[in-house]
């Protein structure tokens, strides 16, 4: 599940699958073997025809940007691409979700050559399952990544299967107005953040805006009490299923949020985050634990207006280095028509023209390649780049570095039901502990 | 999946039809010639083959599959065997599972109960001709025009705790779509807004054929109007109450997009069709598992569409 990124793409997603062109028994049998042909009709069928001859000087690029800005950034960079390869980036555009709820069958029928994806488990179950491409030798030409990059674009096996293009960081934002005015300082510890957050309680404030209606953004939370109280290679692990959910680190992280609850917006479960958001904007509440896309929710002449900081420290021995960025970027079929010019394509988006091309066309997301020019960011993504450049770990988010059933069916209920009743922690991890059991080992 | 089982009602009503004719005419059938029996054979297996292939084939599938754990990856023949694992898993393991059949049962019952009766209430009212009664008609019918999309966002608008009408008006700070006990009477309101519409134009229309003279007859003999519509027009219109009655419990079997476009069935509105879904459909792809709780619905359907068609064929037969 990835972040809308506008109100475009948030109502886009209300559209139930059934209503988008795909009904859901076609889906079902999609799944029982027999609609192959029609997710990937559906998907790749649209720009296949172009390119279908053993010509050489084309190469097909199936995207979930459907989007306005970032289909016109998309459209450059295919542009830019031809102009110095001479090859033609055919694009096919699909609606986001629907992009991502037909990977399956996608990504088993006729794919296109390259095809936007995001870093992760996500990444790596595709290319455990042998439905991507190696694009190793790509990253041998490329420059400006930082290790962080290279290894959420690796696989199991040590190859790599991805190219960075964006990415956006979750940090704790707020305005900077309104601590001005009541004199708040940015907290250090978790228990600078307690206090912080019972003063602006006093001063009649949500001081922590919280949503949670669309089940993934409570995942944010989890993801970064965790990151603090254990660490990243404790995170990478349980959420690979190797460690026991009901083990008392995970105890100490449930424990930990639900001393925190008091201070989050209560009635979470109906809110979305635009909910959420525009009550920072408001200056009803204090702060806001977000990616840096919250940013949308602000007027053109209050962006100066928002500033962040990395979330407290809670054990001095793990630090506060780690954090969420999940990175979008692009992946290369597992036969592409055209081996060579999809590699081409690839070094290309993963290059510094493209990181220009990129800056300059989408003011929302950060630009994953370091050499790119980064002089016309506002000084909200000056910071949120060096905010991820001086991380030593990066984590992708909880749905993007676990198995995409258990994010989906497992977790989100499960956090949802922990913001609705706090109390019972131990049941609520034996649940998931059951469940996890049952889905990792099938 | 949901509405899978339905289409099988309306075929299953045929069969018996045919073979009481065809035992009746026997002797007569071979008088048809060369040129009828192939248009026949063809009217029946082309609708036979889409049936089967469309419905039942599937459907067989769904059962099949809910024995496996697979994840819609890789060949067909590479898929594992788990027994009743998933059914074990759905039962005991899964928590959504037992809110989602109270709460389809919660929804036939306030889609039987409420909305329909109020639907065929207002479908009366709107028979007595009153001023403005194609405007009334027009504004409850709309709902049932309006894209799903567009009915999610409207209740979204309505319902939203900060920034709703509903919570501004009474000044509340109630959280109607995030608070378990409350969501799903409030979704139930959306629901029944536009099962009302739907009811009242299919009764309407049955209203408007019943014969007049009727009415006029039970009017002479002194009958008033409460009486009238008990003993005289409600039973004339038995096909239509079959039909209304139909489409209540297909409705409330299938209820599934606006929980969808409200949070996806989670949190106080799961429904079995939206956990099918949630499993099946897309990133998750647990086939196995959503398949076997698509078999649950499929029993659950099959005891209406039985039930129902046990009582229509036993009237038929009188």
């Amino acid at each position: 599940m990835s972040r809308p990124r506008t109100e475009a793409e948030y109502l886009a997603r209300l559209v139930p699958p059934s209503v988008a062109g795909l009904n859901r028994r076609s889906l079902l049998a999609g799944a029982a073997g027999t609609g192959a042909l029609l997710g990937t009709g559906l998907l790749a069928g649209c720009g296949s025809d172009s390119d279908s001859g053993a010509d050489s000087k084309t190469v097909s690029i199936g995207s979930n940007a459907s989007d306005p800005t970032p289909k016109d950034v998309l459209a450059k960079l295919a542009a830019g691409f031809q102009t110095k390869s001479g090859v033609t980036a055919n694009i096919n555009t699909v609606d986001h979700n629907t992009f991502q709820e037909n990977i399956n069958n996608y990504l088993q029928g006729k794919p296109d050559d390259v095809f936007t994806w995001f870093a992760g488990y996500r990444m790596r179950f595709f290319a455990a399952k042998g439905l991507a491409g190696d694009v190793s030798d790509v990253w041998g030409k490329l420059s400006g990544f930082s290790d962080a990059f290279k290894k959420a674009s690796t696989g199991d096996d040590g190859k790599q299967y991805f190219v960075p293009a964006s990415y956006y960081p979750w940090a704790v934002f707020y305005r900077k107005s309104v601590w001005q005015q009541r004199g708040y300082q940015v907290p250090k510890t978790l228990d600078d953040f307690t206090t912080l957050g019972t003063q602006m309680k006093k001063d009649g404030l949500n001081p922590i805006a919280f949503a949670d209606k669309d089940g993934w953004p409570a995942m944010g939370t989890f993801d970064i009490l965790n990151l603090r109280i254990n660490g990243y290679q404790f995170h990478v692990d349980l959420m690979a299923g190797k460690e026991a959910w009901t083990s008392d680190k995970v105890k100490k992280v449930f424990d930990t949020w639900a001393g925190l609850l008091p201070l989050h917006q209560p009635d979470a479960l109906g809110r979305t985050w635009q909910e959420a958001a525009q009550s920072l904007q408001q200056k009803k509440s204090g702060m806001y634990l977000l990616g840096l896309f919250v940013a949308q929710q602000f007027n053109e002449n209050e962006q100066d207006d928002i500033d962040f900081f990395t979330f407290p420290e809670i054990d001095s021995t793990i630090g506060a280095k780690a954090l969420d960025a999940p990175i979008d970027g692009y992946m290369m079929a597992r036969k592409p028509k055209s081996e060579a010019n999809a590699k081409k394509l690839l070094e290309y988006i993963g290059g510094v023209d493209a990181a220009n091309i990129m800056v300059k066309g989408d003011p929302g997301t950060l630009v994953a390649n370091t050499g790119g020019d980064t002089s016309g960011y506002t000084a909200l993504k000056k910071k949120a780049a060096e905010l991820v450049g001086s991380a030593t770990e990066i984590a992708q988010f909880l749905d993007r570095d676990t198995r995409p059933d258990f994010a989906s069916t497992v977790m989100i209920p499960a956090l949802q039901q922990f913001i609705k009743d706090p109390k019972d922690i131990g049941g609520l991890l034996t649940s998931i502990e059951n469940q996890k059991k049952s889905i990792f080992t099938s | 999946m949901s509405d899978l089982p339905l289409i099988q009602a309306d075929r299953a009503v045929p069969p018996p039809a045919a073979t009481t004719t065809t035992r009746g005419r026997g002797r007569r059938l071979r008088l048809l010639s060369g040129t009828d029996r192939v248009v026949i054979t063809l009217m029946v297996l082309v609708p036979l083959l889409l049936v089967v292939g469309l419905v039942w084939l599937p459907a067989g599938a769904t059962v099949l599959l809910s024995g496996t754990n697979w994840d819609g990856i890789g060949p067909l023949g590479e898929i594992d065997w788990v027994g009743l694992k998933n059914y074990d898993d759905v039962v005991n393991i899964y928590p959504p599972f037992v809110p989602a059949v109270q709460n389809n049962l919660l929804w036939l019952a306030a889609l039987f109960v409420v909305a329909t009766p109020f639907g065929m209430f207002l479908a009366v009212l709107l028979d007595k001709e009153i001023r403005g009664s194609r405007f009334y008609q027009t504004a409850l019918y709309l709902p049932v025009v309006l894209s799903l999309a567009l009915i999610g966002f409207v209740w979204q608008l309505i319902y939203s705790r900060d920034q709703g009408l509903l919570n501004a008006l009474l000044g509340t700070q109630t959280d109607w779509y995030g608070d378990p006990n409350v969501n799903i009477w409030a979704v139930l309101l959306a629901a029944g807004w536009r099962h009302v519409g739907y009811i009242m134009l299919l009764y309407l229309a049955g209203l408007k054929g019943v014969d007049p003279s009727l009415r006029e007859a039970a009017a002479v003999d002194g009958s008033s109007e409460a009486s009238t519509f008990f003993r005289v027009v409600f039973p004339v219109m038995r096909p239509i109450n079959i039909i209304v009655l139909v489409v209540t419990v297909i409705e409330s079997l299938r209820a599934f997009d606006l929980v969808w476009v409200i949070n996806k069935g989670r949190n106080g509105l799961e429904l079995i069709s939206a956990l099918v879904t949630q499993n099946v459909v897309g990133e998750a792809s647990r086939i196995g598992f959503g398949s076997a709780l698509a078999t649950i619905m499929l029993v659950v359907s099959l005891v209406f569409i039985t039930l129902y068609l046990f009582t229509v064929m036993r009237e038929d037969r009188r």
